[in-house]
């Protein structure tokens, strides 16, 4: 309270951080809607000023230009971009889920001593290189590969795997690379449980599989639920993973947008395509926002 | 605790961490193989990185990369902390949802997003795009990762002593930099450490806030990456990784005698009243 008794001061620790993100991250939507508006041209930068707000409302409006959005509507490229985006993340998702659980839930029951270790485990690849961690799976999927070899030597398989450049490889790519994002809200929240609540459950006569579907789970769920969006929400719009791992029927509307900015240097097409990814994510993103507000809330 | 730990869960934990490692090892492993073979042993060797010491358009980017860490870790991590403050200590104010909003929409934002929306404001604004839009565009995402860090070591400390601080004189700015500060240090360090490695590590929006002339590494590595697995691409790789390891490791050491210290003078300060 008495932090706030300071008036002016207390103005400028907040109008720093708040000035800056203003700026550098509202601000840019801003400017991503009005050039979408616009038409590309041989020019630099690459677009053509639709229009200018100095000359009234009325010119605005009529100079209005969803010659881009109509473009993408029309063409079933995009369309089905934003689909299989949508279905490649959804599925990641509740792989990375699969996966994860189980590791949370063992480092939750893990002897109070080992924690700090195995939580740093889960930290580690989280700061190493996106791209190096991607990197490192091409090595393993590609044909001539580490997993075709190894499989090749336990007689498994007697062709090389095709994985590599496939959607499955994506798949991997994102399970791999978010792993940490679902480990970590999965364990905060298994951890809080309190184990005289399955003792009970067993005293009671509970076999242990119903004492997790109706103990432990439900009292999991926030975590599954920042957890999913932690992934979901980032993995829609993924670049470098269906780039690098993906073939060329793997489409991603990261990899469409990045296309049309380098490659065919349409920067207003692009810009459309952004603000219709910005939209389609809208949802989760406010539904990510409240889940961390009750969490910070709780957490006092 | 202990009785609940089955074969199950060390199963699934041993799985789950040879999941997340195996790749890596294999990687760092194959980066002194004397083969240009990426995937076949040939033999111990160093090589490559001795290769990378004669690669000077690598060099270039990694000193770029570096000083694009050090100015955007320092600035984030000073935003970071007065956003961290806002959040937890400010009470409400108008505009707070706004504000909590574009404090955790980033961490969440597609990449692709953030840098083409970055880029045109860079144009609009008619900056030259080099060293300095890298920069500014790292600052504004990984304030947010910092924001995040100090924030929660904010909750957990005890406000009344900043509260007694005052109660005795202190201004705000004293009691901050005498009281706040040494008790969130730890979280800071952390911040900056992680606004450094997040910077380091960033290919997507050095790509788009770019112009001619600044390459980081991860876009050099990007580049050769698309024509194929390297040896050198191992060697760097490894590099990295080693410093965000060894980063990561001082971060941890330096929070858990921080904690250590802090839990002794607490014990010491009871006992002394009881």
């Amino acid at each position: 309270m008495s932090a706030k008794a300071n008036g002016l001061g207390r103005w400028y620790v907040i109008a720093a951080p708040y000035l800056w993100l203003l700026i550098f991250f509202l601000i840019p939507f801003f400017i991503v809607f009005k050039l979408s508006l616009s038409d590309v041209a041989t020019a630099i930068p690459p677009y053509t000023p639709t229009f200018s707000w100095s000359e009234g409302i009325g010119k605005f409006i009529s100079q209005l230009d969803f010659e881009n959005y109509t473009f993408i509507f029309g063409d079933p490229l995009y369309v089905n971009a934003y689909l299989s985006s949508v279905k490649i993340a959804a599925i990641s998702t509740v792989l990375t889920l699969l996966v994860a659980y189980p590791m949370a839930y063992g480092m939750a029951r893990a002897p109070k001593s080992w924690q700090p270790t195995l939580m740093m485990l889960v930290i580690l690849p989280f700061w190493t290189s996106f791209l190096i961690r991607i990197y490192a799976w091409i090595a393993i999927l590609k044909p001539e590969g580490f997993l075709t070899m190894f499989l090749m030597k336990l007689g498994i398989i007697s062709e090389p795997l095709q994985i590599m450049n496939t959607t499955t490889a994506v798949y991997i790519g994102i399970v791999y690379s978010y792993l940490p994002f679902m480990i970590l809200p999965l364990y905060a929240s298994l951890e809080k449980i309190n184990p005289a609540l399955l003792e009970a459950a067993q005293d009671l006569g509970s076999r242990p599989w119903r004492a997790f579907w109706q103990i432990t789970f439900p009292l999991s769920l926030p975590g599954v639920f920042a957890g999913c969006l932690l992934v979901f929400i980032p993995a829609v719009g993924e670049f470098v993973i269906p780039d690098l791992l993906g073939g060329s029927d793997t489409l991603m509307i990261g990899k469409t947008l990045w296309n049309e900015f380098f490659n065919n240097r349409d920067w207003p097409l692009a810009s459309a395509v952004a603000v219709i990814l910005l939209l389609v994510l809208t949802i989760p993103i406010v539904l990510f926002q409240r889940q961390q507000q009750i969490e910070r809330e709780s957490g006092r | 605790m202990n009785k609940n730990f089955s074969w199950f869960n060390l199963t699934s934990i041993t799985f789950g961490f040879a999941f997340l490692y195996i790749p890596i090892l294999l990687l760092v492993i194959f980066s002194f193989n004397e083969s240009k073979l990426v995937t076949v042993w040939a033999g111990w060797s160093t090589k490559w990185y001795s290769a990378l010491l004669e690669n000077q358009a690598l060099k270039d980017a990694a000193w770029v990369t570096i000083r694009v860490g050090l100015v955007s870790a320092t600035v984030s991590t000073v935003l970071g902390t007065l956003a961290a403050i806002t959040l937890v200590r400010m009470g409400r104010f108008p505009g707070r949802t706004l504000f909590s909003g574009m404090i955790f929409a980033p961490l969440v934002m597609p990449e692709v997003i953030i840098g083409l929306s970055l880029l045109l404001l860079f144009v609009a604004m008619g900056f030259d795009r080099g060293f300095w839009t890298i920069t500014m565009a790292h600052i504004t995402f990984t304030m947010c990762y910092a924001a995040v860090v100090v924030q929660a070591r904010l909750q957990d400390f005890d406000k009344s002593v900043e509260e007694a601080a005052m109660d005795l004189g202190a201004t705000p700015i004293n009691t901050f930099f005498q009281v706040t500060l040494p008790i969130i240090a730890p979280s800071v360090i952390s911040a900056w450490l992680l606004s450094f490695t997040l910077s380091l590590d960033d290919l997507v929006i050095s790509s788009f806030a770019t112009g001619p002339g600044a390459t980081t590494l991860p876009m050099k590595i990007y580049s050769q990456v698309r024509l194929g697995v390297t040896p050198e691409i191992n060697a760097i790789s490894t590099i990295l990784i080693g410093i965000v390891t060894i980063g990561l490791l001082l971060a941890a050491y330096v929070t858990k005698r921080q904690t250590e210290r802090s839990e002794r003078e607490r014990r010491k300060a009871f006992g002394a009243a009881g």
